[in-house]
């Protein structure tokens, strides 16, 4: 009986394809794709004596410098449409959108973590921006990334890409900053022009058919805010008006503090190109997203001296007090004096923002 | 931006208004027709500046408001079907139907987009040729010739998955429904100045004729608004009884006329069901016999869908200027824009949003 000539290779199971230029299940499974991924991509960017252990877990040794101090947490899961977008990209906004939690109490952001849920089909130029982008902000921010963690999902099963980020950082104890901390006789600052980054992203998108000049504000603003707090300002509350926009965050603020805030609407920074593509689109401004910008309530004896800080600070140049801070009238609200000279209540935000018809 | 900031100065405003103050010498009801005109009266809180003497009525002119119940039920039907993409204007999805919304539809996996024009949609049904593409052609003469380009260009191209849920409706007809009513409180009225960009003036001419009431062409900002009401409240008390063109850096008395030409190649004239009001004769537009191609109410067979609507909702009374969004006893509890009764609430132009938006309730 004559043997066949066989080769044995082709009984071998096939290999997977290596594939270098997008996301596939693979690099979810755990194994050497994983690793490879890791390897290859997240170590390039993300480098610290902490992560380089390689352990699950991040340790950190406090110490002297932590004495007097509470910790800070928060944690924010991040998705975009586009995942780049004029002015930023999510690995931008994952960063500076949980840094800036993180600094809404006063504190100063130290570590950060990020889970990444990866679309099969995700350019691997792609990722790598993203992740160039964090290292950036991060370096930015001042924060290390000290643990994170990737997973793959089959592609429809999410959009490119979403980022969930935890941030931690420490405190002065005796500092209160709180969104509860709002008093009647206080005045309102923001830190400059509101919708940047909600209409940049708009435009972004291909079916609106309009561009605009517009770039987002996305940044962390740890700097700008230690500016006001090392030099001493009694600040009662800060928030970063983010999604929903400078109504909601204000009407969430007068909830919280069970006052209510007047504003005054021609004293509210806003660009010309917003404020257009705005009316073309029949949204308004207060109610258009931010990632770079901060609310600030303090005592009004002391908003002159804050608004000259955050005025020579590049991401306060248009900083401006918009308005104070009175007993509620029949419950906490926000009345707006409009650029007419009349009075109007300012809600919340509800549902989602909808163009109008004509 | 800096014609419409001319249109939005303070001085400016405040000035008319004096004149306003001077002239009024008794009560007077005057209607503005378009939601967008309500809007920005409430947005800029030019109400108040007003002297108590004008009371101003929000009249029926939101697309999105008048809408039958029963034709958001067929979007619904026509959107829920398997191979369709249904595509709309942004504020159509949230409206509520007899049971669900275009959102929720969404939500359970149809597709359902919204677009900024209805050449949008011919675009989506040209790059999806398996799918049958339906686009929700709702609106005033404002909107009406741009949907109806959107026929036109499909029929030339020969694109037959696309078609349009059509229901068009006119301002003049409402106007002439209200002026007839036994309640009718209207003294005067500020047109939708957008309406008369395309339609032109002349045939409010013949209302005027009729029922002896003045009417301001007007437009959308402050000034504009102030101006309108000026001008109406100027002709009640010198009793001069016409139209009035409030609003000349945009409307001419014959409109725009190659406007007029799409609305006279597509459309022709019919009943309509407006929501809360009832059905006005010859209040709207359908699409000809020629088009009936695109007409997704026959391509889906979803005519004989009918629809109660909601028995505690009094939109039908507020669109008609009988009561206000706040004399509703369901208004800002059980009615509010996250759970609205009736598409006043749901539509940024609806009265009744917008006085849930910008007064204390």
């Amino acid at each position: 009986m004559k043997i066949p000539d066989i080769r044995l290779e082709n009984f071998v199971c096939p290999l997977p394809i290596r594939n270098d230029r997008q996301i596939v299940i693979g690099h979810g499974s755990g194994g050497r794709m994983s690793k490879l991924l890791i390897d290859t991509l997240f170590n390039k960017y993300f480098n610290n004596p902490i992560l380089n252990r390689r352990n699950d877990f991040a340790e950190i040794l406090l110490n002297e410098e932590h004495k007097g101090h509470k910790l800070v947490i928060s944690t924010d899961a991040h998705i975009i449409k586009p995942i780049f977008f004029p002015g930023g990209d999510i690995g931008r906004l994952a960063i500076s959108g949980t840094v800036n939690d993180i600094c809404m109490s006063g504190g100063i952001p130290k570590y950060i973590t990020a889970a990444f849920i990866l679309e099969e089909g995700l350019l691997l130029d792609d990722l790598e921006s993203i992740i160039r982008s964090m290292h950036e902000t991060a370096e930015e921010a001042g924060v290390d990334l000290v643990a994170g963690d990737t997973k793959v999902v089959e592609k429809g099963k999410a959009d490119n890409i979403f980022i969930s980020t935890t941030g931690v950082g420490f405190v002065n104890k005796n500092l209160n900053i709180s969104g509860q901390s709002a008093k009647p006789g206080d005045s309102v600052i923001i830190s400059g022009t509101i919708g940047d980054h909600g209409i940049a992203v708009l435009s972004a998108r291909e079916q609106l058919g309009f561009k605009t000049t517009i770039q987002s504000d996305v940044a962390p603003l740890n700097d700008i805010i230690q500016s006001i707090i090392t030099a001493g300002a009694d600040i009662h509350v800060l928030r970063d008006p983010t999604r929903g926009g400078l109504a909601t965050t204000l009407n969430e603020l007068a909830l919280q503090s069970q006052v209510s805030i007047q504003i005054d609407e021609s004293s509210i920074p806003i660009k010309k190109e917003v404020r257009s593509a705005c009316e073309m689109l029949g949204f308004d401004p207060l109610y258009i997203a931010n990632e770079g910008k901060v609310v600030i309530i303090l005592p009004s004896n002391q908003s002159a001296f804050v608004l000259e800080l955050l005025r020579k600070h590049l991401l306060g140049r248009d900083a401006a007090v918009i308005g104070s801070v009175s007993p509620p009238e029949k419950s906490p609200s926000v009345i707006m004096r409009t650029m007419i000279g009349g009075f109007r209540i300012v809600d919340m935000l509800s549902g989602e923002i909808l163009p109008r018809i004509c | 931006m800096q014609i419409i900031e001319k249109f939005r100065d303070k001085n400016q405003i405040e000035r008319i208004i004096t004149k306003i103050q001077e002239l009024v010498s008794r009560k007077w009801l005057i209607m503005e027709i378009c939601g967008g005109q309500t809007h920005a009266i409430m947005q800029t809180g030019l109400q108040g500046l007003l002297p108590d003497e004008i009371e101003l009525i929000h009249g029926p002119g939101c697309p999105v408001c008048v809408t039958s119940l029963e034709l958001i039920d067929k979007a619904i039907a026509i959107a829920s079907k398997e191979n369709v993409i249904f595509t709309s204007y942004g504020d159509m999805l949230r409206v509520p139907g007899s049971e669900t919304d275009l959102f929720s539809i969404r939500a359970s996996g149809r597709d359902v987009r919204v677009v900024y024009s209805s050449i949008d949609a011919v675009k989506i049904a040209e790059n999806n040729p398996e799918k049958e593409v339906v686009f929700f052609g709702i609106g005033f003469e404002t909107t009406a010739p741009a949907n109806g380009i959107s026929v036109i260009k499909a029929k030339k191209n020969g694109i037959k998955n696309y078609s349009m849920l059509t229901s068009i409706v006119r301002v003049p007809p409402a106007m002439q429904a209200i002026l007839e009513s036994q309640e009718n409180r209207v003294q005067g009225f500020l047109a939708a100045g957008h309406v008369c960009a395309v339609m032109g003036y002349h045939e409010y001419e013949p209302i005027v004729e009729k029922y002896q009431t003045p009417i301001s062409v007007t437009g959308f900002e402050p000034l504009d608004i102030a101006w309108g009401i000026y001008s109406t409240v100027r002709m009640l008390e010198v009793g001069e009884i016409k139209v009035f063109n409030a609003y000349t850096r945009v409307v001419s008395r014959d409109g725009n006329i190659a406007a007029q030409q799409i609305i006279d190649q597509v459309y022709e004239s019919c009943d309509r069901n407006w929501r809360g009001i009832g059905i006005i004769p010859e209040s709207g537009w359908k699409l000809k016999p020629e088009y009936l191609d695109f007409d997704a109410e026959i391509r889906f067979k979803v005519g004989g869908i009918r629809t109660k609507e909601s028995e505690i909702c009094i939109s039908g009374l507020i669109l008609q200027g009988l009561k206000k969004p706040n004399q509703c006893p369901a208004f800002g509890n059980v009615c509010t824009p996250q759970n609205p009764l009736g598409a006043t609430m749901v539509s940024s132009e609806g009265a009744c949003a917008a006085y849930y938006r910008y007064t204390q309730h």
